[in-house]
């Protein structure tokens, strides 16, 4: 495993860089009070959001969480309609009515963010359940977080998709906090994949600060998912650079600690590692991030431009207008 | 017409909808070997199979959730939450995503989804077997609530409701499965949001669903007899309501009385009601007036449930003194 050619190293590089740079620019435009509201930004994780998604097909599914910017663009999500998104505008995603935590774009087979932590992992086990029902080979990655594994909602889900062997490969991004509370305050277990086992599907623990890692990991349970062995969990180690949400001064955890997760930082050492294998060069690497500056920049120019809703978009959406037979 | 059960003809509705389309399928507790705790799936899983006809683990989140998961990816679910007092364990799915979704997306997916469940009390089964909570769902844009009383209206409006492209919260009541009546063979289908004047008249208008319809058109029976005609309508759907009709009849009658078995602060009336004031003022002769249930959790003892919900001596009580 491991052994890539140059045009991955690319695309992987490349997405890590644009959700690292599409986080920094909306902490950046939060602090300006140009992008109002709250968001969770995934600066840090992006190797699991990369690395899962280079392992899966176009046409299949993902549910994301409330920090999940990473996941819609690695998804295929275009970073102007999902800044628009995150900006409120009509040109969004959702046209302005979702906002970050509800990016979503079914068409490319996002089944969408969740304002509710552990909200979306029964949307994922009925996409499962909907996909051995019209008997393609599709499979859904259900995204969440270490503290949605403590929701009711993560157990009766993961019991129905053991049970019918659902193909749904549930990946814990495990960033050690459920805001501000520890995994070990929260939790009576500390090894989160223990969770699988009343559900008889297979766990295992991975790097989640390694795209590869994460990437091979998937992609032998998703092979699984796809040939009708059922479903599995995969707990990825990251950590989130930024706090919870934009007010969280981060008075649980040590500047130490901190550190000592940047050291581990995804692009960086990815970035490296590609080069000590000289699978790419450093003017490839400086290359693709200044071409990643240029995409954000015309993204947020173009969500900056755009207009808002208008009014009478309000009413618009609630329902269906002509039921369909 | 043939005469059948509100029970068979629910169980006509999804056969008959489950043998046009492929897609339709059914997963709820009990549903599938048993056939429903009262009986409305029974020998569906013996004709569609167990793939079609799921029984679930109690997990109604799950089942809610999941419901929801193969709605937006290409499937029309029909899932049964046994009873509606067990909503408020699913009331999160429900609530934030089932209703909420399409617009959150910017109306970029349909939600096909049925959610059967049914409530009411009648059998002495207590608090948690027994309530009336259609008003919890009035405040959730995005969701449709449907309640019929009749076998035919039953048959009619599931019909419809797995073929809508809406999510569908369908409350039937426990005390009426076995209710007999008139019901079309095969294809009969009933607009979702439409209400019905189920008897006409001329000096108060009644609103009542559900079993209410029952008591109501009763005590309306025994007004006529001392020359008070009363105008029964059944809105049928609840989210959203036909306005149009029931305002039509009180600007006719100048009266109006909603009846509700489900508890009077915040429920069904308040809200009925005030649409009333809001469309209607001018025309009422006399306050709207509210016959609901008792503001209590119910109790178990017959005599007790009984007190707790209008029944058709106090709806003929309570309307002559509002129409002497």
């Amino acid at each position: 495993m491991n052994r890539i050619d140059k045009k991955e190293a690319k695309h992987l590089l490349k997405q890590m860089m644009q959700i690292r740079q599409f986080e920094d620019a909306i902490m950046d435009l939060m602090a300006r009070n140009i992008a109002e509201g709250g968001s969770h930004l995934y600066a840090g994780e992006e190797a699991c959001a990369v690395g899962a998604m280079a392992a899966i097909r176009p046409d299949d599914y993902i549910t994301s969480t409330h920090r999940g910017h990473g996941h819609a663009i690695a998804k295929g999500g275009s970073l102007p309609e999902l800044m628009a998104e995150i900006l409120g505008k009509e040109t969004g995603v959702c046209k302005g009515k979702g906002g970050s935590l509800h990016l979503a774009d079914v068409s490319k087979g996002n089944l969408g963010a969740n304002g509710i932590v552990g909200g979306s992992i029964g949307i994922a086990a009925g996409a499962g359940l909907s996909i051995q029902l019209r008997g393609t080979d599709q499979i859904v990655l259900c995204f969440f977080g270490d503290g949605a594994t403590n929701t009711g909602l993560f157990h009766e889900s993961l019991n129905m998709a053991g049970k019918w062997k659902l193909p749904v490969v549930f990946i814990c991004e495990n960033n050690l906090y459920g805001m501000s509370v520890s995994v070990e305050r929260a939790c009576a277990i500390k090894d989160l994949t223990k969770k699988a086992v009343p559900y008889n599907m297979p766990a295992e623990c991975c790097n989640g600060m390694d795209v590869l890692a994460v990437k091979d990991m998937v992609t032998k349970y998703a092979a699984k998912a796809r040939t009708g062995e059922g479903p599995a969990l995969i707990v990825c180690d990251t950590y989130r650079y930024y706090g919870h949400s934009r007010s969280d001064p981060r008075v649980y955890r040590t500047k130490e600690e901190e550190k000592s997760w940047r050291d581990r930082d995804c692009i960086i050492t990815f970035g490296r590692k590609m080069q000590e294998q000289n699978i790419l060069t450093e003017k490839e690497v400086t290359d693709l991030e200044k071409e990643v500056t240029a995409e954000l920049e015309a993204a947020i120019d173009f969500a900056i431009k755009s207009p808002d809703p208008k009014p009478e978009e309000l009413y618009k959406d609630v329902y269906f207008e002509s039921p369909s037979s | 017409m043939r005469e059948i059960t509100y029970r068979q003809a629910l169980n006509e509705a999804l056969s008959e909808e489950m043998e046009r389309d492929q897609r339709v399928f059914l997963m709820g507790e009990d549903i599938a070997v048993y056939g429903g705790a009262y009986g409305v799936t029974l020998n569906l899983m013996q004709k569609f199979g167990e793939e079609r006809v799921r029984d679930t683990a109690i997990s109604e989140a799950a089942i809610i959730g999941a419901g929801l998961g193969a709605a937006i990816t290409g499937m029309r679910p029909v899932v049964e939450i046994m009873y509606i007092d067990f909503m408020g364990i699913c009331l999160e799915q429900i609530g934030n995503q089932v209703a909420k979704i399409r617009y959150m997306f910017g109306g970029k997916t349909t939600v096909p989804l049925v959610i059967r469940t049914e409530g009411g009390a009648g059998r002495t089964l207590g608090a948690h077997h027994s309530q009336s909570l259609e008003s919890w769902f009035l405040h959730v844009p995005g969701l449709k609530v449907v309640m019929p009383a009749t076998p035919a209206d039953a048959k009619g409006l599931l019909k419809s409701a797995i073929r809508e492209d809406n999510p569908i919260l369908f409350i039937e009541h426990k005390m009426l499965y076995n209710v007999k009546g008139p019901v079309p063979e095969g294809e009969y289908l009933l607009p979702i949001g439409k209400a019905e004047v189920k008897r006409p008249g001329k000096d108060a208008t009644v609103i009542a669903y559900s079993r209410m319809l029952y008591f109501a058109l009763e005590a309306a029976k025994r007004l006529a007899e001392e020359g008070i005609e009363v105008e029964v309508i059944d809105p049928r759907t609840l989210l959203p309501l036909d306005m149009e009709t029931i305002s039509e009849s009180v600007r006719k009658t100048h009266r109006a009385i909603i009846v509700e078995e489900g508890t009077k602060t915040g429920g069904t009336g308040a809200e009925i009601g005030m649409q009333i004031i809001e469309n209607c003022f001018d025309y009422l002769d006399a306050p709207v007036l509210r016959i609901a249930g008792a503001d209590v959790p119910m109790p178990k003892s017959a005599v007790l449930e009984k007190l707790a919900i209008p029944d058709a001596e106090r709806i003929y009580r309570e309307i002559k003194t509002l129409v002497s």
